[in-house]
């Protein structure tokens, strides 16, 4: 009895060291990206590409989403107003809540699991492949060469597609609410530009997709780094870098939101 | 893929986000209203404020010409001190009367300017001498059931 309760607090013990020492891996991982990046950045032709592939073909889902969120927000929210009979509101309620939340946020999700997961695999396989091995041997630092471009891929790209999907958003609740609901245009847009402040709003939002663009990026090309060299490993980081990119995005998202809006003015 | 095509495609990627920021801070966001940061302030004090919050609008005929910057509570006075920004293309006369009005029914509150006939104009820094407080619904209705048992009894 007493040797399963030990055995069992051992294992809590191991999971937590194990965890420990994951994030200590990421965050040197990081620091180390960024010693190296001086090289990549300068043949900024290996970032271009990666930017194609990570930031120009998450155009579609992004955009898609985006319009489909500000539509189904216009709806409800003016489900909602309209019992108060302050449905011109609705502009300003789709406006704030994708500027400040869904935009980054949803963005962000969307992004590690279409392009994190691929840069993941990528790189995984890669390893697996012993492609990045090879490399190290022809004197080329495969940090250098493969990570850090696609690193700063997914940074530069992430508020620029958050960006993106709160146009469409607000486009959506556009669509939604004043063409086909008949809510008065003039007032909706009014409405929206007197309540969405530029610095307190935009610019925070602004920043949170920054945030999101690192901390997504990090995950996904450490996880692919970090992966088991065979098909499993790469299928298992695969799988981690999304678990874990959600799960970072949303309390990431919580920290700064505390930061930024605090109720108080 | 050709390297001119996708050089092609990251370029117009990035125009669009850039063009998405602007679309948020103009059409979106209110950027369209900062002047660029010209402004000067003006202080107010209130004896009671009600819900007036800080970035609440300043309007003078409806029109927003300012916004609070801040808001205090003085110990010497034992009054709310509200220091006002205003946007330096109006200058109002020294007489102007400061009042915290509130949006339609539930609205937000905000300080409405009523421009007086003198002849100097405020200027930074200035105080408001004539303010008027925000008007608490509490205190209305206690003061209307008062005057209305008053009434009754006489």
């Amino acid at each position: 009895m007493s040797k399963r309760l030990i055995a069992s607090i051992q294992g809590v013990g191991h999971g937590v060291i194990e965890y420990t020492w994951q994030f200590g891996l990421a965050c040197r991982f990081f620091i180390l990206i960024l010693l190296k990046s001086t090289i990549s950045l300068k043949r900024f032709g290996l970032v271009m590409r990666e930017l194609y592939f990570v930031g120009v073909m998450s155009l579609i889902i992004i955009l898609v989403s985006g319009l489909f969120v500000g539509m189904v927000l216009g709806l409800q929210g003016y489900e909602t107003l309209q019992k108060f009979g302050s449905e011109t509101a609705v502009g300003t309620l789709v406006a704030l809540s994708l500027v400040r939340e869904l935009g980054p946020v949803v963005a962000a999700l969307l992004f590690a699991s279409r392009a994190g997961s691929a840069i993941t695999a990528e790189i995984g396989l890669m390893k697996a492949t012993e492609q990045l091995s090879a490399m190290g041997l022809m004197a080329v630092d495969p940090i250098a060469r493969v990570v850090a471009p696609r690193f700063w891929a997914g940074v530069i790209s992430m508020p620029f597609l958050a960006a993106m999907f709160s146009v469409m958003g607000v486009f959506g609740g556009y669509l939604v609410t004043v063409v086909y609901i008949g809510v008065d245009a003039g007032s909706f847009w009014s409405q929206m530009q007197s309540n969405v402040d530029f610095h307190y709003d935009i610019v925070n939002g602004f920043i949170k997709s920054c945030f999101f663009g690192v901390a997504v990026a990090t995950i996904a090309v450490f996880q692919g780094y970090d992966a088991a060299p065979t098909a499993e490993g790469v299928s298992r980081a695969t799988t981690r870098t999304v678990v874990t990119s959600a799960l970072v995005i949303l309390a990431l998202d919580f920290v700064l939101t505390a930061f930024m809006f605090r109720g108080v003015s | 893929m050709q390297r001119t095509t996708m050089d092609l495609w990251v370029g117009l990627f990035v125009i669009m986000g850039v063009g998405a920021l602007l679309i948020l801070s103009l059409k979106v966001g209110n950027l369209n209203t900062y002047s660029a940061g010209q402004s000067y302030q003006l202080v107010g004090h209130f004896e009671n404020i009600g819900g007036l919050k800080v970035r609440a609008p300043v309007k003078s005929s409806g029109v927003v010409v300012g916004r609070v910057a801040d808001i205090q509570f003085s110990l010497e006075t034992y009054d709310a001190v509200v220091m006002l920004n205003i946007d330096s293309r109006y200058i109002f006369p020294k007489d102007t009367f400061a009042s915290i009005l509130t949006a339609g029914l539930l609205g937000e509150q905000y300080i409405g300017l009523a421009a007086g006939g003198e002849d100097v104009m405020l200027a930074n820094g200035d105080k408001i001498m004539k303010t008027n407080s925000a008007v608490v619904l509490e205190e209305m209705i206690g003061r209307f059931l008062f005057d209305k048992a008053a009434d009754d009894d006489f």
